[in-house]
């Protein structure tokens, strides 16, 4: 222990300078060690980097390989994307204009045949020209011809007049001794009413035109013989007779006896069988009016003895035509050759569906 | 003796009688003598004369009585109200043929003044009399008889089914038959008059098989029963499509074109009133009046008549070129436009103009081509002028204004728009300028011809609102143009470019 105590002063005595002797030579030692220790590190420091880096170098071309691939691998697909899709674009723009190919064709076709034609229109046109020219023309002529007619016959009118005054003026005629009005000495050729005069025959003399009255005169009751105009009540006789001279009677009782109506006894009036009699009046007068006086037979004695003849329609095979006696769309059951209908077998589509309905109306009055 | 002198007396007053009525029925011939006739009590005179004895007093009587009640309607219903009408019904059954007619001319002569008087005719009964009287032998009763039916039937629907359910209407068909003309012609005048009515009367006349008749008629040279037998095809064919077509099947094409050129006036005017009334039903119809030729026979006799008897052929112009556009090409290639055009300038009438404008309308409102073809003879001038004129009746303005309309929106035909641009009213100016706007932007020719005849400076100085259609068609018209041309001609030009020369500093050299 005291040993220990012994070195313990002697340590502590020598502490500080071993403390001092510890610090100097550390500190400068320490500047060696420090400096190679930094050299130390630098190296280290630097080849570590070094590993670093060519590790970092390794990955970097690892990864750029990778993106290299996938780069790729995605642009190929956009690119096929993209020819597909120009591809596409081709081929439908060429079914397109492949189709506005037919569609124009085909709209010109039925446009020109169904809806317009505008060549028919054309011809239509020129058709009614002509035809208004005919027509024209045609009326020009009958126009003409009812002028000619009216001219003709008013001529015709004017000679009958001339002929007329000419015969009622037949004794203006010149006559040997006396030269006429119209045949004057100083004129060199007579007047062409000389002619005239020349040819026409003289009119009879006029008998005194008596009119003749509608009306029934009283004068002449008389006459009458029909029933109707004979008037049904007493008349007065006819005043201005002269009573005539001799044994006669009262001519009042003579017309009156004359024309008495007629009383007939009862059994003449109305006789018993006057049914018979009526009926024989009416067979005597059908006798007078028949052309044939033979019964006209009923049919039943009539075809007693004959044979039937069938008619065309029911005695050929293929029965009776019915032209003219149906109507066209009538459908005959037994003519077809299965019952079952028509069946469509591809969908229709509307192609005539607008038949008529496009376009101008023009093309329907054709 | 003093039986004769008793007798001599009767003589006497017999003498008188007859003497009376005879001078009567003279008298009452001349209208002046009347009203003294009338005055002097002569109906209540009359009317114990028409129950006299002697059957000449009766038939003078009725006679008398038949003009006095010819001249006016009070007569008429003195006749009337004097109960004189029974008397003369029963009588017309039994008397002769000469009485027949004379009581046939007084049922005649009261029935045609009103529709009351005809109706007091068919109360007393006097159908049926005159009907019977119908199927008498004597032409004279028949055609007095038919003239009667024919005027009561005149006035309106329920005299003419009256007439009809007495059972004329086969009677006057087998009087057409008649070989007298006179006879001919009453009886087709009743049948018009009965068929104008309605439908199911002019369908009773067609039942009774008077069309084929009729028809057959047509070629008579007789011009009066030529008027009556068009003017009845017509009544009974304008009723409907089917009784047109029945007429038409009768065969009247193309015979009725020769009507159309007969000298009678009255003639032509009824041709071509049938004419018109087959055109108006359907597109069909008016089709195969234009393939027979008849739109250019209407168009001549346009042509050569004047006044009133232009108008239904007019209007029949009017009717088809309606239909559709081929039949109003037809129309135009037949040469009608000039001939309607001629109409409008010429005629004094406002309502012919009024129809030759609708007309004018109708043929020139499908395509730019009819519109061309209307433009060329110069019509639309007149037209804006009748349109603008204060004394055009309203119904010629109307019609003016929708023709004008109608083919200016249609009308390509730039030199028959120009006058326009110059004259017109604003509600019409601006359609004209859209017609312009159309136009000019395809066509340079048109372009240039529009700028060198000042129409540029014309559509320059139109004021329109900013934001109306017509603004919208002059910017379309202005867009046509480089803009130094369109300032050019914008009005208030020259000022401004004096104003630059004014504020102009010359440089200073």
């Amino acid at each position: 222990m005291r040993e220990a105590m012994a070195t313990l002063a002697r340590l502590q005595a020598r502490s500080k300078a071993v403390g001092q002797q510890y610090y100097f030579r550390n500190s400068v030692v320490d500047v060696f060690r420090k400096k190679e220790n930094d050299a130390a590190v630098k190296i280290q420091s630097w080849f570590r980097g070094c590993r670093v880096r060519a590790y970092i170098r390794h990955l970097h071309r690892a990864a750029i390989i990778v993106q290299k691939w996938w780069r790729s691998y995605s642009s190929r697909q956009h690119y096929q994307l993209v020819v597909k899709l120009a591809y596409y674009t081709m081929k439908m723009n060429l079914y397109n204009e492949m189709a506005v190919r037919i569609q124009r064709r085909w709209r010109g076709y039925k446009i020109r045949k169904y809806c317009f034609d505008y060549f028919y229109l054309k011809e239509y046109l020129r058709a009614v020209t002509e035809t208004n020219d005919a027509i024209r023309d045609a009326l020009e002529e009958f126009a003409e011809m009812k002028e000619r007619e009216e001219k003709k016959a008013a001529l015709e009118r004017e000679e009958k007049k001339r002929d007329y005054q000419a015969r009622k003026m037949h004794y203006l005629l010149s006559t040997k001794q006396i030269p006429g009005i119209y045949n004057s000495p100083f004129r060199k050729d007579p007047d062409p009413w000389e002619l005239r005069l020349q040819k026409a025959k003289p009119l009879t003399h006029q008998r005194p035109r008596v009119k003749q009255k509608h009306s029934i005169s009283l004068t002449s009751w008389l006459a009458c013989t029909s029933n109707r105009s004979f008037p049904r009540s007493e008349i007065l006789p006819p005043i201005n007779r002269k009573q005539c001279q001799g044994p006669f009677r009262d001519i009042a009782e003579v017309l009156e006896q004359r024309y008495k109506p007629l009383e007939p006894t009862l059994r003449e009036a109305e006789p018993i069988n006057e049914l018979k009699e009526a009926r024989e009046d009416l067979r005597r007068q059908e006798w007078i009016r028949n052309v044939n006086d033979n019964m006209f037979l009923p049919f039943s004695s009539y075809h007693k003895n004959e044979k039937y003849v069938p008619s065309m329609h029911s005695s050929s095979k293929y029965g009776p035509n019915s032209y003219g006696c149906q109507r066209f769309r009538d459908e005959n059951p037994k003519k077809w050759i299965c019952p079952k209908d028509f069946q469509t077998v591809l969908p229709s589509f509307d192609l005539f569906s607008k038949y008529g309905k496009l376009y101008s109306k023009a093309g329907q009055i054709v | 003796m003093s039986q004769r002198q008793v007798l001599q007396v009767f003589e006497q007053y017999q003498k008188a009688r007859t003497h009376f009525v005879q001078m009567v029925a003279e008298l009452a011939t001349r209208p002046q003598n009347i009203e003294t006739l009338q005055n002097a009590g002569v109906m209540s005179l009359l009317r114990p004369l028409l129950l006299d004895v002697v059957p000449t007093i009766q038939q003078t009587a009725a006679l008398a009585l038949g003009r006095l009640a010819n001249y006016n309607d009070d007569l008429a219903e003195a006749v009337v109200k004097g109960d004189i009408l029974p008397q003369l019904v029963y009588s017309l059954a039994e008397q002769n043929r000469f009485y027949k007619k004379a009581a046939a001319f007084v049922l005649r002569a009261v029935g045609k003044h009103s529709p009351q008087l005809a109706q007091a005719i068919v109360d007393c009964g006097a159908l049926d009399t005159l009907v019977i009287c119908l199927e008498d032998f004597d032409p004279g009763v028949k055609e007095a008889a038919a003239w009667a039916l024919g005027y009561i039937a005149r006035h309106n629907a329920e005299l003419s089914q009256a007439v009809v359910d007495a059972g004329a209407v086969p009677l006057l068909v087998l009087c057409i038959q008649e070989p007298e003309v006179a006879l001919k012609r009453i009886a087709a005048s009743a049948l018009s008059d009965i068929s104008k009515h309605s439908p199911e009367l002019a369908q009773t006349v067609v039942d009774a098989g008077a069309i084929a008749h009729l028809a057959q008629m047509i070629l008579n040279p007789d011009a009066k029963l030529k008027r009556q037998i068009l003017s009845a095809l017509s009544q009974i064919a304008k009723h409907s499509v089917d009784l047109a077509e029945m007429v038409v099947e009768a065969e009247i094409f193309p015979v009725v074109l020769t009507c159309l050129k007969d000298k009678d006036e009255y003639v032509k005017k009824n041709a071509s009133t049938l004419i018109r009334e087959i055109a108006k039903h359907t597109p069909e119809l008016s089709q195969l009046i234009v393939n027979a030729g008849g739109a250019a026979a209407v168009i001549d006799c346009i042509g050569s008549c004047k006044g009133n008897i232009r108008l239904p052929g007019i209007m029949m112009l009017g009717y088809v070129a309606a239909h559709s556009e081929n039949l109003a090409m037809a129309v135009i290639i037949s040469k009608g436009v000039p001939q309607l055009s001629l109409c409008l300038s010429e005629e004094p009438e406002d309502h012919i103009k009024a129809a030759a404008a609708w007309a004018l309308g109708q043929i020139g409102r499908h395509t730019p081509e009819h519109a061309r073809a209307v433009a060329v003879t110069n019509t639309l001038p007149v037209l804006l002028s009748l349109y603008m004129s204060t004394e055009s009746s309203e119904d010629l303005q109307v019609k003016s204004k929708k023709a004008i309309k109608s083919i200016l929106q249609k009308c390509t035909y730039l030199p028959a728009l120009e006058p326009f641009l110059y004259d017109a009213p604003p509600n019409i100016l601006k359609h004209v300028v859209g017609q312009f706007s159309k136009v000019l932007p395809h066509d340079s020719k048109a372009r240039r011809l529009f700028v060198t005849s000042g129409g540029l400076k014309k559509v320059q100085e139109i004021k329109a609102e900013p934001g109306s259609l017509l603004q919208e068609y002059i910017n379309s018209i202005n867009n046509c143009y480089p803009e130094e041309i369109v300032r050019y001609y914008s009005p208030g030009y020259s000022e401004t470019l004096l104003q630059r020369v004014d504020s102009y500093q010359p440089l200073a050299n």
